[in-house]
C-alpha cells in the first residue's frame, strides 16, 4: 500500500483550487537500477479520478512521462468550503490509493 | 617548461581576482576576522552584480535567472518531497534506546539552532557539526552514530530536523585561537586549487560567480550554506557536505571523508559566509 | 471490477461523466468501461499517439495557454500548466513531443471543473510540449518549446 496522498484544496472566490500530491515512483521501465544493472519494472499510476460530493469531476490517465511523486492541480467551480473532494489513483500493477480533503 | 608558467599565469589571476577581497590566499597577515572576510565577499559580488540584492543570494543562482526562480517557486508550492521530510520527521520523533528524544539533547528541543552549527567545541578542541551534535545525541543514548554521508539516515533526519531552524539567521562564531585556527584551515581549503581541473572553491564561486558553467549558473559563496539539504530533481537528497564531495569530484580531487577535520573545518568556514542571511532547509534543486 | 469502474459508476449520475470519458479517448466505446488507453500511452510517435486518442488534424488555437518554462532546469519536474479559453472544453491531453512516448496525461472534465491542469512532466530532451484540447465535440492544439539542459547544482 503506497504513502498517503495529500491533498489541499482552498476556495478563491468561487472555484475551489484543488492540488494533489501523489506518492508514487513513476517509474518507466527504461531505468537501469545503478548497483544490479538490471531494468527496474514499468511501475506508474494510470487512472486517477476525483470527485466533490460525490460527483466526478476530473477522470485521468497519466502515462510514465509524469514525474515522480505526480503533482495535480485543478479548480472546479461552483465549489463551496466544507465539500469533500476525494480523490482515487490506480496503478499498472493495481495497487490503488485514495485520500480525502474538505475544501476550506 | 611552458606547462609550469601557465600554472603561475593561472595562479597569479586567481591573486588578482582575489586581491580585490585583499584575503589573497592568506595574504591577509593576522587574520581577518570571520565578518571581515563575509564584508570584503559581499563587496565583491555587488561591485559585480550591483542589481542583486543581498537577501536574494539565499536563492543562488536562481537570483540571476528569474525563469529558474519561477520553476523553484512553482515546485516549493507543494514539494515532491514532502513524504522524505515526514519520513525525516518520524526519525525524529522516535525516542532512543534510552527513552529520551532528539529534542531532549538540544537547546530548544532543536528548534532555532542550526544557524549556530558548525560551533567550534573547546573542550573536544575541534569543529562540530550539526550532524556530530546529532551522533553525540545517539551515542549518549543507547544508539551507534549514524554515517553523516548516509542520506538514508542522517541525510534524512536532518532533511526535517533542519527545518525547524527555517527563518533562523546563520550565526557562526569563530572565538579565540583555537576556533580561528580552525576557521583558517576551512578557508585554506576553499582557496586552494585542488584535483585534476586545479580549480578551487572560489574559481567557480567567487572568480565565476554569477558565470556560466556548461548550463548552470554559478553561484555565489554568500547565501549558499543557508538552505541545505537539498533535493536534486525533487528526489535526490543532498546534504551540504555531500555536495562538497560532489564539488571535489568534480575538479576530479580525492574527496576529505566527509564529517572528518577537513570537511567539517570547510563548513565552518563556508557557513560563516551567510552569517545574517535566514536558513531554508530541504528545499528544490535542479 | 477495477477501482475506476467502480467510482465512475458509482459517481456517474449521469451520462455527462462517462460520455466525457469515452470521448476524451480515457475510455473506448466498444468495450464496456474498458482499461487504460494503451495504445495511446505506449505509442512512440506523436501521430500515432494522437491515432490512439482518436484525435486528427487538431486546428491550432490561440485560445490554449501552455505555461511551461523556457528552459527547463531539470527534465525530470517539468512544471506545466494548461488553460484552454475555449468555450465547451471537456477533456486536455498534454504530449512532450521527443519523449520515447509522447503522450504524457490526458485529462477528462466534469461537473464544474474548469479547464485547467497543472501537473509535472519528465523530459527527455528539448522539445515542443503539447496540448490538444476537445471542445464542442472538436480538436484543438497549441505548443511550447521548452529547451532540456544536463546538468544541475552544478553538474
Amino acid at each position: 500500500m503506497a504513502e498517503p496522498m495529500k491533498i489541499r484544496a482552498t476556495m478563491a472566490g468561487d472555484v475551489a483550487d484543488i492540488k494533489v500530491l501523489m506518492n508514487h515512483p513513476m517509474e518507466t521501465g527504461a531505468r537501469k537500477d545503478a548497483k544490479t544493472g538490471q531494468l527496474v519494472p514499468a511501475l506508474y499510476i494510470q487512472d486517477v479520478t476525483a470527485t466533490i460530493n460525490g460527483a466526478p469531476v476530473l477522470t485521468a490517465n497519466f502515462g510514465t512521462g509524469i514525474s515522480k511523486n505526480p503533482y495535480l492541480g485543478f479548480k472546479v467551480k461552483g465549489a463551496k468550503a466544507g465539500d469533500k473532494v476525494v480523490v482515487n489513483w490506480v496503478d499498472n500493477t493495481g495497487d490503488k490509493n485514495t485520500a480525502e480533503a474538505a475544501v476550506s | 617548461m611552458r606547462k609550469q608558467t601557465t600554472a603561475k599565469l593561472i595562479v597569479a589571476k586567481l591573486i588578482v581576482a582575489m586581491a580585490g577581497l585583499g584575503i589573497a590566499l592568506g595574504a591577509v597577515a593576522d587574520q581577518a576576522s570571520p565578518s571581515q572576510v563575509q564584508q570584503e565577499f559581499i563587496k565583491l559580488y555587488a561591485q559585480k552584480y550591483p542589481s542583486v540584492k543581498l537577501d536574494d543570494y539565499i536563492y543562488g543562482a536562481l537570483a540571476f535567472d528569474p525563469d529558474s526562480m519561477a520553476q523553484y517557486n512553482s515546485i516549493m508550492e507543494f514539494p515532491p518531497f514532502e513524504s522524505d521530510i515526514d519520513k525525516g520527521r518520524k526519525m525524529w520523533e522516535t525516542p532512543l534506546k534510552s527513552g529520551k528524544k532528539y529534542a531532549d539533547c538540544f537547546p530548544n528541543g532543536g528548534k532555532q539552532i542550526a544557524g549556530n552549527y558548525p560551533m567550534f567545541d573547546d573542550a573536544k578542541g575541534k569543529v562540530v557539526t550539526l550532524q556530530d551534535a546529532i551522533n553525540a545525541c545517539r551515542t549518549a543514548n543507547g544508539e551507534e552514530a549514524f554515517k553523516v554521508s548516509d542520506m538514508k539516515t542522517m541525510g534524512t533526519l536532518t532533511a526535517y530536523m533542519r527545518t525547524l531552524s527555517d527563518g533562523m539567521l546563520m550565526n557562526i562564531k569563530a572565538e579565540g585561537p583555537k576556533a580561528m585556527a580552525a576557521y583558517e584551515d576551512g578557508k585554506k581549503t576553499y582557496f586552494s586549487r585542488k584535483g585534476q581541473l586545479n580549480f578551487a572553491c572560489a574559481t567557480c564561486h567567487v572568480q565565476n560567480a554569477g558565470n556560466r558553467l556548461r548550463s548552470e549558473i554559478l553561484s555565489p559563496a554568500v547565501g549558499q550554506a543557508v538552505h541545505w539539504p537539498v533535493f536534486r530533481g525533487g528526489d535526490n537528497l543532498v546534504t551540504l557536505q555531500q555536495r562538497y564531495d560532489g564539488c571535489f569530484k568534480q575538479v576530479r580531487a580525492v574527496p576529505p571523508p566527509q564529517g572528518g577535520e577537513t570537511m567539517n573545518n570547510l563548513e565552518y568556514f563556508h557557513s560563516s559566509l551567510s552569517n545574517g542571511l535566514p536558513m531554508k532547509a530541504s528545499v528544490f534543486c535542479t | 471490477m477495477n477501482a475506476l469502474r467502480r467510482n465512475v459508476l458509482k459517481g456517474a449520475t449521469s451520462a455527462g461523466a462517462v460520455a466525457v470519458a469515452v470521448a476524451a479517448g480515457l475510455l473506448k466505446p466498444t468495450q464496456a468501461l474498458a482499461a487504460y488507453n494503451k495504445a495511446a500511452f505506449e505509442a512512440k510517435s506523436m501521430a500515432d499517439a494522437m491515432n490512439g486518442l482518436g484525435v486528427s488534424s487538431p486546428a491550432d488555437s490561440k485560445d490554449i495557454t501552455i505555461k511551461a518554462p523556457d528552459i527547463a532546469e531539470n527534465g525530470a519536474v517539468v512544471p506545466v500548466e494548461v488553460i484552454s479559453n475555449i468555450a465547451g472544453t471537456t477533456s486536455i491531453a498534454i504530449f512532450a513531443e521527443k519523449n520515447i512516448t509522447p503522450l504524457v496525461g490526458n485529462y477528462a472534465l466534469s461537473g464544474g471543473a474548469q479547464a485547467y491542469i497543472s501537473t509535472r512532466i519528465k523530459m527527455g530532451n528539448t522539445a515542443l510540449v503539447r496540448a490538444v484540447v476537445m471542445a464542442g465535440g472538436k480538436n484543438y492544439t497549441a505548443a511550447k518549446e521548452v529547451k532540456v539542459t544536463i546538468g544541475g547544482c552544478g553538474g
